[in-house]
Order: C-alpha cells, then sequence, then structure tokens
C-alpha cells in the first residue's frame, strides 16, 4: 500500500434507492482509493452498483430515490457529502469531471460543439471570447479531431460516434481536473473507436497527471489501461488488487469466473465458461456473501454471514475466505 | 488485448469542406422550402408593416387618414366609391381620393380605420402571447423540473399567515395585519433556510414532512384554470377594470398560460432524464442555467409553434371581446368593433362586417402557417449538413 493520502477514498459507501414498498441496496458498503496519477477500474456485471458508486462522487445520485446512507467520500481531504449545492458546484467538472457512455445524448442537440466545449470552460473561468475559442481549437486538436476550427460549428448529430465521444472527453478536460471519471465511455463505440479512445484518454492522463477511474465491464480493457482493478458484485467490492494480482492470481471466484468467461485464443474451439445465474435484485439479496447462490465452491457459512474483505497480498485483497 | 495499438490517433488532416453558412441564412433556407409558411411570413411581415404604418398615418393632430372624420352625408358608402366633393369640406375629403373600403354608418372612412384597427390586433396578439408564453414557460419549467420537490406543511402554513396577513391589512386591521404579514415571511424564510440541514429545533416534526410536490400544485392550477370558462372570465374582468386595451392584453394573456405550461412541463419531463443534462450537471454548471439554457431550446420550438397560435387566439378573442362591446373603448377603431358595428347593416353594408372579418382570417391564417414553417426551421437535424 501506498503511504500517502488517496486522492479520493470512498469509505463504506451506502446508496439506497427507496422505492414504494421496497429498498434497493445499489451499492452496500463499498470502499476504493484512488491516488494521483492512478487508473483505477471498477469491473462488474451490469447492474451491480458501479456507476452508482461513480456517481455519488460526484453528488449526482439522483434524489428522490435516491440517498446516501451512509459512508464518506474524502476528496483532497475534505469529505464532499458534507458539502452544500453551491460548493458541491465548483468541484464538478473542475476538479472532478465525468465522461458519460452514451457520446450520442451526452451532447445537446440544440447548440453547436463549440458552444459545449465553451460553456464546460467558461462554466469555471472568467474568459474572454477570442480566448475560449482558441482554448476550444486546442483541446480539439489535442483530441486528435480534424480540421477543428470548422468542427468548432457543427452539431452534434452531424458528428460520428467516436468523434463525439472526443468532444465529450474535451469537455471533460476542459478545466484540467484532477479525476475523471469515465463510465464506460467505449461501450457504446465500435472496436476500432475504441482502441483509438482508450490511446486518447491514456495519452491525455499521462501528459496532464490526472487520474482516472474507469467504468467498465469489459475485462479486455481493464487489462489495458488499469493500474489497479476493483471488481464488484451485488454493491459490494469482492477483490481488489493491481492489474497483475487480479489478472494472475485471482481468489474470488467471481473474479475467476469473469476471467474464465474471456475468449482466448488457446481455447479456440471450446465453448466460453459462463457463471450460471444472474445478479440478484438489489431489492433482494440473498443473505450472507450475495454470490453463494451462482458459486461452485459454496459452503454453509457462505449463506449466513457476509464474510470481510482478508488480505492477501501487498494491496490485494478479496472477500472469500473460502478460497484463500 | 489492448497493448498493441489497433491503430494510431490519425494525423490531423483538412480535407475538403463543405462551404459554411450562417445560422440566419441556414434556417432561412429550410423555412424558404415551405412555401405556405414563406406566404404567412410575407403576409404577416406585410400586415406588421400595415400595422405600424397605421399608428403613424392615424394619429397626432392631423393625421393622414383620419378614422375619426364623421361625414353624414357619405354614410354606408359601397367600397372603391368616389365622395361627392361639393358637400364636403376640403379636410373631410378622403385622402386617397375614394373610399378605397367604403364608410360606416357615420360615414367614416373603413380603410382608416381597418389601418388604426391592425395596430391593436397586432399588441393585443403579441403582448397577450408574450405573457402566456413567459408564464407558461416560467411555470412549465419549474414544474417539470424541479417535480420532485415537496412543498412541506411549514411552507403552507407561512404562505396562509402572510395570506391572511394581508386580507386582514386590506380590511383594515392594520396592525394585525402586519404583524401576521411579517410572521408569514419570516417563517417562510426559515423553512428555505432550514431546507438542507439536518435538524431544525425550531419546529416539530410534522411540520417538515412534505404535503404535496411540487408538480402537484402547478398542475392542478393549470387544471383550475382551464376548468373555468375563460371567455367569461375576461368578460367578468373586463367589466370590473377599467376598460383599456392594456388591461384586455393582460387578461388575456393571464388566461392563456395553461397549454404552454402543460407543454414545457411535458419537454422537461423527457429532457431532465436525457444524458446530456446529466452531463452539464457533472461539469459544474447551476441549475437555473441547465433549465434556462439547455433544456428551454429543445423545449422551444414546440413552444414557439403554439404561440404563433396563440396569437391568432388572442386577436380572435379581443374581436369577439370588442363584437360584444366590452373591448377598446368606442371612438378608437379595432377590426372586432368595426365587425361589431357593422352586423346591424349586414344586409344594407355587407362590406362592413366581410372587411374586417377577411383581414382577421388572413392574419390569423398566415399565423399558423408560420409556426408551421418555424417548426421545421428551428430542427436542427433538418438543417442541411
Amino acid at each position: 500500500m501506498r503511504t500517502e493520502s488517496p486522492l479520493l477514498s470512498t469509505q463504506d459507501l451506502k446508496v439506497y434507492f427507496y422505492g414504494r414498498d421496497k429498498i434497493s441496496r445499489a451499492v452496500d458498503g463499498v470502499s476504493y482509493n484512488i491516488h494521483a496519477g492512478e487508473t483505477v477500474c471498477l469491473v462488474g456485471e451490469s447492474g451491480c452498483g458501479k456507476t452508482v458508486s461513480a456517481l455519488s462522487a460526484l453528488g449526482l445520485i439522483p434524489s428522490p430515490p435516491g440517498k446516501i446512507v451512509g459512508g464518506r467520500i474524502i476528496f483532497k481531504g475534505k469529505d464532499i457529502l458534507a458539502l452544500d449545492d453551491a460548493a458541491m458546484q465548483k468541484i464538478r467538472g473542475k476538479q472532478i469531471s465525468m465522461i458519460f457512455q452514451e457520446p450520442l445524448t451526452s451532447l445537446n442537440p440544440v447548440f453547436t460543439i463549440g458552444d459545449q466545449i465553451g460553456e464546460a470552460i467558461s462554466t469555471h473561468e472568467m474568459i474572454g471570447p477570442d480566448a475560449l475559442d482558441n482554448r476550444c481549437v486546442q483541446l480539439l486538436k489535442d483530441m486528435g479531431m480534424p480540421s477543428p476550427e470548422q468542427r468548432l460549428k457543427d452539431y452534434p448529430h452531424q458528428l460520428s460516434g467516436g468523434q463525439r465521444q472526443r468532444v465529450m472527453i474535451a469537455m471533460a478536460l476542459a478545466c484540467n481536473p484532477d479525476l475523471i471519471i469515465a463510465d464506460e465511455p467505449t461501450t457504446a463505440l465500435d472496436v476500432t473507436v475504441q482502441a483509438q479512445i482508450l490511446n486518447l484518454l491514456k495519452s491525455v492522463q499521462e501528459r496532464a497527471s490526472m487520474s482516472i477511474l474507469y467504468i467498465t465491464h469489459d475485462l479486455g480493457v481493464v487489462s489495458g489501461i488499469a493500474d489497479r482493478v476493483y471488481v464488484m458484485y451485488a454493491g459490494l467490492i469482492v477483490e481488489e488488487g493491481n492489474t497483475r494480482q487480479v489478472f494472475g492470481n485471482a481468489v474470488h471466484p467471481y473474479t475467476r469466473g469473469l476471467l474464465a468467461s474471456l475468449p482466448d485464443r488457446e481455447k479456440r474451439g471450446q465453448r466460453l465458461h459462463n457463471i450460471p445465474g444472474t445478479v440478484p435484485n438489489p431489492a433482494y439479496k440473498p443473505e450472507g456473501c450475495p454470490f453463494h447462490p451462482r458459486c461452485s465452491h459454496v459452503v454453509k457459512e457462505c449463506k449466513s454471514v457476509l464474510p470481510d474483505m482478508i488480505d492477501l497480498d501487498e494491496g490485494h485483497r478479496t472477500r472469500c475466505p473460502v478460497m484463500v | 488485448m489492448m497493448e498493441e495499438p489497433l491503430t494510431e490517433t490519425p494525423e490531423i488532416l483538412d480535407g475538403p469542406q463543405a462551404p459554411k453558412q450562417s445560422r440566419f441564412v441556414e434556417r432561412f433556407q429550410l423555412f424558404n422550402q415551405n412555401r405556405l409558411a414563406l406566404v404567412g411570413l410575407v403576409i404577416f411581415l406585410a400586415f406588421f408593416i400595415t400595422a405600424v404604418a397605421g399608428v403613424v398615418l392615424t394619429s397626432g393632430h392631423d393625421p393622414v387618414f383620419n378614422p375619426a372624420q364623421v361625414r353624414l352625408q357619405e354614410k354606408l358608402l359601397p367600397p372603391f366609391s368616389r365622395p361627392n366633393l361639393e358637400t364636403l369640406k376640403a379636410h373631410e375629403a378622403p385622402t386617397l381620393g375614394i373610399y378605397l373600403l367604403g364608410t360606416d354608418d357615420l360615414g367614416r372612412d373603413v380603410f382608416a380605420r381597418m389601418l388604426q384597427g391592425a395596430w391593436v390586433s397586432l399588441t393585443v396578439g403579441f403582448v397577450a402571447v408574450g405573457i402566456a408564453v413567459i408564464v407558461g414557460i416560467f411555470m412549465g419549467g419549474l414544474a417539470g423540473y424541479y417535480g420532485q420537490g415537496g412543498i412541506c406543511y411549514d411552507q403552507i402554513l407561512s404562505v396562509l399567515l402572510f395570506l391572511s396577513g394581508v386580507i386582514f391589512f386590506l380590511l383594515g386591521w392594520v396592525k394585525l395585519g402586519c404583524g401576521l404579514f411579517g410572521v408569514g415571511i419570516f417563517s417562510f424564510i426559515l423553512s428555505l433556510t432550514a431546507r438542507g440541514a439536518k435538524s431544525n429545533h425550531f419546529m416539530p416534526g410534522w411540520l417538515r414532512k412534505t404535503a404535496f410536490s411540487f408538480d402537484t400544485l402547478i398542475m392542478r392550477m393549470v387544471d383550475i384554470m382551464l376548468c373555468f370558462p375563460s371567455f367569461f372570465l375576461i368578460l367578468t374582468v373586463v367589466a370590473l377594470l377599467p376598460a383599456s386595451i392594456y388591461n384586455i392584453m393582460i387578461v388575456i394573456g393571464l388566461t392563456s398560460w395553461m397549454g404552454t405550461t402543460r407543454f414545457v412541463r411535458a419537454e422537461f419531463l423527457s429532457l431532465r432524464e436525457q444524458d446530456f443534462v446529466s452531463a452539464a450537471k457533472a461539469l459544474g454548471v447551476g441549475n437555473f442555467r441547465i433549465i434556462f439554457r439547455h433544456m428551454m431550446p429543445n423545449a422551444i420550438a414546440p413552444v414557439l409553434v403554439s404561440s404563433t397560435i396563440g396569437i391568432a387566439t388572442a386577436i380572435l378573442t379581443e374581436a369577439g371581446l370588442s363584437f360584444l362591446g366590452f373591448g377598446v373603448p368606442p371612438p378608437y377603431a379595432t377590426w372586432g368593433n368595426i365587425l361589431s358595428d357593422g352586423k346591424r347593416f349586414i344586409f344594407d353594408a355587407p362590406w362592413l362586417t366581410f372587411i374586417p372579418g377577411v383581414a382577421i382570417l388572413i392574419v390569423v391564417l398566415c399565423f399558423n402557417l408560420f409556426g408551421e414553417g418555424l417548426k421545421d426551421a428551428l430542427n436542427p437535424k433538418l438543417r442541411q449538413e
């Protein structure tokens, strides 16, 4: 473990969604740390609470029905859950910014690209119109957009998916934030564009030395970009460690299952592994370890006691006492 | 898998570019494709110029066209008839040399009166719809965006205190009124400031509970307003207030905002869930700016289209009020009261009802066509690539 304090530290975060007659425990005690200059991946199936735990760092949980019922999020030594709306607005975009999954719908259809990138800057900085234009052009150039001056006058529907995602990244980077939360930024794109966007993110990160919290369900992407990985299941972190530890030495049956279901050259011709069952409904989670109904190594204790995280290696921790 | 980049980030290329046009030119071209809308626009511009010219030409001490000049010997002449110059004094003669649109029962030149009335119709249309759209957008925007936010019992209580204070004050109980007024304002501010705080020592818990949502409040207000037979509400209000064209505009405006509110709220409910709103929030943009700068332009196109039709309705309402004798007070001409004055002579002088009727029809129709064209011109997806 590193000794300096992390840039963002989430401690035992609990986010519940209150329905008419049930409580969905979308995030149920998640802790993760992101250090300066690091790329951290949150991995897990759809509906396991990845996006919700990231959105809470920006205070963007829709409320009602959502509510942060417990835990702390420490950003640069301050608990940002205690901040009021005005203070939170100064952090959003300026210090923590976000890239969304769907570049198609994340841009406002009635404004030009230039308007939107410009707003990202002028929301947080006093800047003249000419300087603003130059900044926008420079940002688009950094994003590898061809003929940025012309693109500024385009509307979102005139750009391709990859170009739109570049614009979204440009907006996220506009104020040089310390942390970028990327919520499956490449899921809506085809594979070649996906690779370009990932390279872009990496090069930007090296240039500006910022941290990235990358949310994905694509383990291929994770192995390519992550420094450290958190595997989430049903609102809980089930395994954490650096990329080598998690990919080479996975302990938790869920992580192993995920890795085994990756296609591989050696497994050519064989059926792909799948984990039986589905993610439990966050309103009706099983007792004990939430993974036990789908687990092939289940023992009696799994059905009654939720295990704690167990330290294995330097920074490698898992939530499965059976497999250790 | 991703260690080897599949492709390099492309070099910045400057390929051939499509010629770029200004937004105004683009929109105009789109508008141009809809011939009927163009006709609507042309008639609208002609109407606008006529109305402005009408004000200039028919007002002042010695107007070019005098709509109030009475010539009893020349009454009920059909259009294009020549004045009998022998019986008229020099200043009484029509400016154009003929009665272009005939004369009414007092021998007043209908052309001059129509010119004067055009301005009233135009301003009634625009001011009334302007008020309706502003109120509608504001209410609809708040209901759609803050719809989930609740109104607590303490806020209702403070508003009631405030209102009863005002009523007592007006009834002459000055001290009691002022006291209740002050307490009402104070408790309202208190209820707003205590919002985010976890504990509030001043009030019991049940007062902090949500009574109903903000959305409910506004939409039930809309329902109540819609239940009123608004034409009769307008009649009542106009009968109570001093007869003035501005009162009529305001009353028409304040009784026709409900449609816009419903429109804007419905648009906002769907826009609020869009990713670009979350994206704007994630960039640190404030609520007010999100409502009015990010969401409103997306919701404005149907509002503008419906408001062009609203202008037509407002012109008709004013004409109807004038027809019933509740409109603009007599010496001043409006299309509605020309029509209403003419109804007594409908068989002797049909042009007195026909001319203002056709004028209203054409203007209302052109606004509707114009609105249709505007809908296309404001849609960014239909713009040229």
